[in-house]
């Protein structure tokens, strides 16, 4: 049997469903949203595993995992879990939670992945290179009318823009729906 | 008032309850949108799809327009918020890059934990990238560590770049925001039109539309007319939080409280003398810095003291406890920590060294060395120090 995945919400409503997130996160915690520090850690906690030493040698990873420390005993990876488990009802509930591969008409699965694999990881680089992804950078920082969230926000779009064209190949006529 | 701590409220395992409450809000709002969908995402940057602007953009708006809302009417600090540090430069490139990365892979980071949590096995592929440039870049910043903490400001707002108020700035945010929706309803609807040959318009033809849209720009002009809180009126505001600490006299500090904590070489002392100038020129402790009580009302004199390291604890001199009560009040609501005031001010000072000596010689006093503490009964006073670290990383990001 299949099941018909229901249209997404009005993006101006799940906007400000969002912006209430936002609110309250802020409100209950004094901090906004985010997930790269999160993904951060769990990249030290896997390190941690087999090379100690190395964690406690790399400033950046040393803070989060010298010694004993937990990397991941952080509210910031409880978020991740809850992001997680969140996107993952509301997918059941509309019926999205399907196991399957998103990508442009005119790319190879395997290609799709490399693709997603490479583009992830120059996220990853670029979101600790600003402190922040998406969500903690530019929707936390630009609520709070932080200069540097906006203009932070703006490269992002502007580094998007700028690459488009060249990778057209990759999503040349979008199937939505 | 909020904010609170929910982790210092419930203890760490009901705080992270919290935060998994909060995440999955956060989860559920990407995904109704279509964030778990690289598609969706990537046909933002051909302009055919504008749901990424839309909702980011919302999301800020309204979060804006309720944060300064509580702030104006009293119900929340603004001063406790974290706001993320600004490093700017690194901020624009990283964010450049960030922006290459988002449509070779169809995510960025939240979207991509979003997606893998809908199964979609790019969402997951992407994910895992994230990971291993989270750690490439670890790996890599030994060789620009000095540009990567370039450029730092502790709370830079777009107000304050801008020299406006917050209600003003806010107000214009909203303005350009919905201006920016107009935008991206005709831009789709361009790209609509190539396809099917329907007819243009350059109306908005939704009304609950244009009723959100209202429903902002007025919530925000009143934003602006109610004004953000001065020190004077969020004291009023706070006095329940604060005041009790005055009337327990908790942050009165002993003079040999202050001379332990003057040598204390893990602390970040400033010492705020509030008497008149020339009273300051016959004598004062080194390295204390005279200023007039009008000061603490001047935000470039605050910003400083909001931005002490963890450590740091600013201490008060006065004449008269009634102008060191005052200046103590508006520090604290400014966000201000670990704020004190010497107890009866330099009345007492000399009279406690009098006749006191180290090794025969006479004290300094104007910088007592540890030592002196040797000459006293070691519960001649109670401490009353107790250094408070605020949470101030900037946000979780970090």
């Amino acid at each position: 049997m299949k099941i018909k995945p229901k249209p997404y919400k009005n993006p101006y409503f799940a906007g400000a469903l969002l912006g209430v997130v936002l609110f309250s996160a802020y409100a209950l915690t004094h901090s906004g949203l985010g997930a790269s520090g999160a993904i951060s850690r769990i990249h030290v906690a896997i390190t941690k595993l087999f090379w100690q030493q190395h964690v406690d040698m790399v400033s950046t990873f040393a803070l989060m995992g010298a010694g004993d420390t937990n990397a991941l005993d952080h509210a910031s990876v409880f978020l991740l879990i809850g992001t997680f488990a969140g996107g993952m009802i509301s997918a059941l509930i509309n019926g999205r939670l399907k196991l399957e591969i998103f990508k442009g008409p005119q790319i190879s699965n395997v290609q799709r992945l490399i693709f997603a694999l490479i583009g992830g990881l120059i996220m990853g680089y670029g979101a600790r290179f600003a402190r922040g992804c998406t969500s903690g950078q530019a929707l936390s920082g630009g609520a709070v009318l932080s200069l540097g969230s906006w203009a932070f926000m703006f490269s992002v779009f502007i580094g998007g823009y700028a690459v488009a064209y060249f990778v057209r190949r990759l999503w040349a006529e979008p199937n939505l729906k | 008032m909020l904010p609170i701590d929910v982790i210092a409220v419930l203890g760490k395992f009901g705080g992270y309850a919290v935060f998994v409450a909060i995440g999955m809000g956060f989860g559920a709002a990407l995904e109704i949108a279509g964030f778990g969908d690289s598609r969706r995402l990537a046909a933002q940057f051909y302009l055919k799809d504008m749901t990424v602007l839309k909702t980011m953009f919302t999301g800020i708006v309204v979060a804006a327009v309720l944060i300064f809302l509580s702030s104006a009417l009293g119900f929340l600090d603004f001063s406790q918020i974290s706001v993320t540090q600004t490093f700017l430069w690194p901020g624009i490139i990283g964010g450049l890059i960030m922006g290459v990365g988002f449509i070779v892979g169809g995510y960025c980071p939240g979207t991509s934990v979003v997606s893998a949590a809908s199964l979609k096995i790019d969402g997951l592929f992407f994910l895992a990238g994230t990971i291993l440039g989270a750690g490439i870049f670890g790996e890599s910043l030994p060789a620009f560590t000095d540009f990567w903490n370039s450029s730092f400001t502790e709370r830079y707002l777009l107000s304050d770049w801008l020299g406006w108020s917050i209600g003003a700035t806010l107000f214009a945010v909203v303005l350009m925001a919905i201006m920016m929706f107009y935008g991206a309803e005709k831009t789709e609807e361009f790209f609509r039109i190539k396809k099917t040959g329907g007819k243009w318009s350059w109306k908005i033809s939704k009304r609950s539309y244009l009723a959100g849209a209202a429903v902002l720009v007025v919530t925000a002009a009143l934003v602006w007319t109610i004004g953000q809180p001065d020190p004077v009126r969020k004291w009023s505001l706070m006095e329940g939080k604060y005041g009790g600490q005055l009337a327990a006299r908790d942050v009165f500090i002993h003079p040999l409280e202050y001379v332990k904590t003057f040598n204390e070489a893990s602390i970040k002392l400033v010492t705020l003398d509030l008497r008149a100038e020339e009273e300051f020129r016959k004598f004062h402790i080194t390295g204390s810095e005279n200023v007039k009580p009008e000061d603490v009302l001047n935000p470039e004199f605050i910003s400083p003291l909001t931005q002490l390291p963890a450590q740091g604890v600013v201490i008060l001199i006065a004449d008269n406890e009634a102008v060191s009560v005052q200046a103590w009040k508006y520090l604290k609501v400014q966000g201000v920590n670990n704020v004190y005031i010497l107890d009866n001010g330099l009345h007492d000072w000399n009279k406690l060294f009098e006749g006191k000596t180290i090794s025969g010689k006479s004290i300094n006093i104007s910088s007592p060395p540890s030592e002196v503490l040797k000459l006293f009964p070691k519960d001649a006073y109670a401490p009353k120090i107790k250094i408070s670290t605020k949470k101030r990383s900037g946000g979780l990001c970090s």
